[in-house]
């Protein structure tokens, strides 16, 4: 793993990391078929309507909220693309609001919105998806704290070693500044979580457009040390 | 400049629609869940159960598990594993996920086959990502089989754990239930807590 570009499994201002994140030093191994190797699902692990969030959870109309377009290139550290790679999605809704039953903040469930979807890359690694702005919402890490509009994504990629589940976020939201989850990312590969706004994705008259490439680990791009 | 990794973040306590939909009783296909073979999958039958841990000895209610494995003839079902002689089960993706979510115990169980040895050096083994709110970047373990004793003692990736850690990565034949049952239990912190690799 590359440590300099992920969070350290125990970051104290995060609380929950405190009783779950390991303590004893990992070991490290050498790569073998198991690690190089991992699940492919691409193209046809996919249903019609998985990358329109707007649409694939209506019920009687329209989901309330901003829509956005979220489009980008998923390559790895050698910046080659990674076609036909699945990316897995997941948000709140317009309110701050999550479908999932164990969320209880008092902001409303939007009937016409699941807030769950997948999209895959093409042959030169874009994807694209349609989906609504996520709201901020709290939760109880500290005093008054709240999380930074952001909306969940898992890869793949090639291998076993490829594996990233992350978060991104939009520009210039002021609650990144206060967040530990965010923070939990060393300091010079923090801006890498953050989306940019896209004149050219934005389409007139229907949805602003967000750009958000993916950087996935390449083939032996971090050298064992044992 | 070649582009850096995008880091990690927590998979958070509300990924369950997302990526476990069906698992949980949400309206969205799952493309994986805790039947890691199917029917017509060729192999010996095995159960995983167990539950994970926190530092306090408390079952995480809200932990998703990832199983990779190879099939019954010790063959992954991947492009980069092209070796002849180990048959490809086209029956046998051989990935399975479940959360802690849904039992009252926390417990997880997957359905699957037993892996073949891998590569002529290692013993059976599935390969396993952690994940749950409170993990800021996933864990990596890894699950090898009690009654593969000798297979064991010779596995070149067990070899470098050390070993008063070992035993932590053996899933233990539980003969007191149905079935050909092993339980593996993922223990986050404290004395017995998983070897976690670095890959
Ligand atoms: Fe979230």
């Amino acid at each position: 793993m590359d440590w300099s570009s992920h969070p350290a499994h125990v970051y104290r201002d995060y609380k929950s990391t405190v009783l779950r994140g390991p303590t004893k030093p990992l070991v490290a191994i050498d790569h073998t078929l198991s690690e190089l190797t991992g699940p492919v699902y691409g193209q046809d692990s996919i249903g019609p309507l998985d990358a329109d969030l707007t649409k694939n959870g209506q019920r009687n109309g329209e989901p309330l909220g901003e829509r956005i377009i979220v489009t980008g290139r998923v390559v790895d550290e050698n910046d080659r693309p990674q076609a036909n790679t699945l990316i897995e999605i997941w948000q709140a809704n317009a309110a701050g609001r999550y479908i999932h039953e164990i969320d209880q903040h008092d902001a409303p469930i939007d009937p016409n919105f699941l807030g769950a979807g997948r999209c895959v890359t093409d042959a030169a690694g874009r994807y694209r998806y349609m989906t609504i702005k996520p709201g901020a919402y709290p939760w109880g890490n500290h005093h008054n704290a709240w999380r930074p509009n952001h909306i969940h994504l898992s890869l793949f990629g090639p291998s076993f070693t490829s594996r990233l589940v992350t978060q991104m976020y939009f520009p210039g939201d002021p609650l990144l500044e206060l967040d530990p989850i965010f923070h939990g990312v060393p300091e010079g590969a923090r801006d890498r979580l953050i989306s940019s706004f896209a004149i050219d994705v934005t389409e007139p008259q229907y949805a602003l457009g967000y750009e958000f490439d993916i950087v996935l680990r390449g083939p032996n791009a971090t050298p064992l040390e044992i | 400049m070649s582009p850096r990794q995008t880091p990690s973040q927590t998979v958070g306590p509300f990924f369950a629609y997302g990526l476990a939909p069906e698992q949980y009783g949400y309206r969205f296909t799952s493309i994986a869940d805790h039947a890691v073979a199917s029917p017509a999958t060729e192999g010996e039958r095995v159960r995983i159960i167990g539950q994970v841990f926190d530092g306090e000895g408390t079952p995480v209610p809200d932990a998703l598990l990832e199983f990779w494995q190879a099939n019954a003839h010790g063959r992954y079902n991947h492009p980069a594993d092209d070796r002849k002689d180990n048959l490809l089960d086209p029956e046998f993706k051989g990935f399975g996920r479940i959360g802690t979510g849904t039992s009252a115990d926390a417990s997880f169980h997957i359905d699957t086959v037993k892996p073949g040895a891998v590569d002529g050096r290692q013993a059976p083994h599935i390969n396993v990502v952690v994940l749950m709110r409170g993990l800021l970047t996933h864990a990596f373990t890894r699950l090898y089989f009690s009654d593969e004793e000798t297979l064991n003692a010779a596995d070149p990736i067990l070899a470098q754990v050390p070993e008063d850690r070992r035993a932590t990565l053996i899933a233990k034949q539980d003969e007191t239930l149905a079935g050909n049952v092993y339980r593996f239990d993922i223990h986050m912190q404290g004395e017995r807590e998983t070897v976690f690799f670095d890959i």
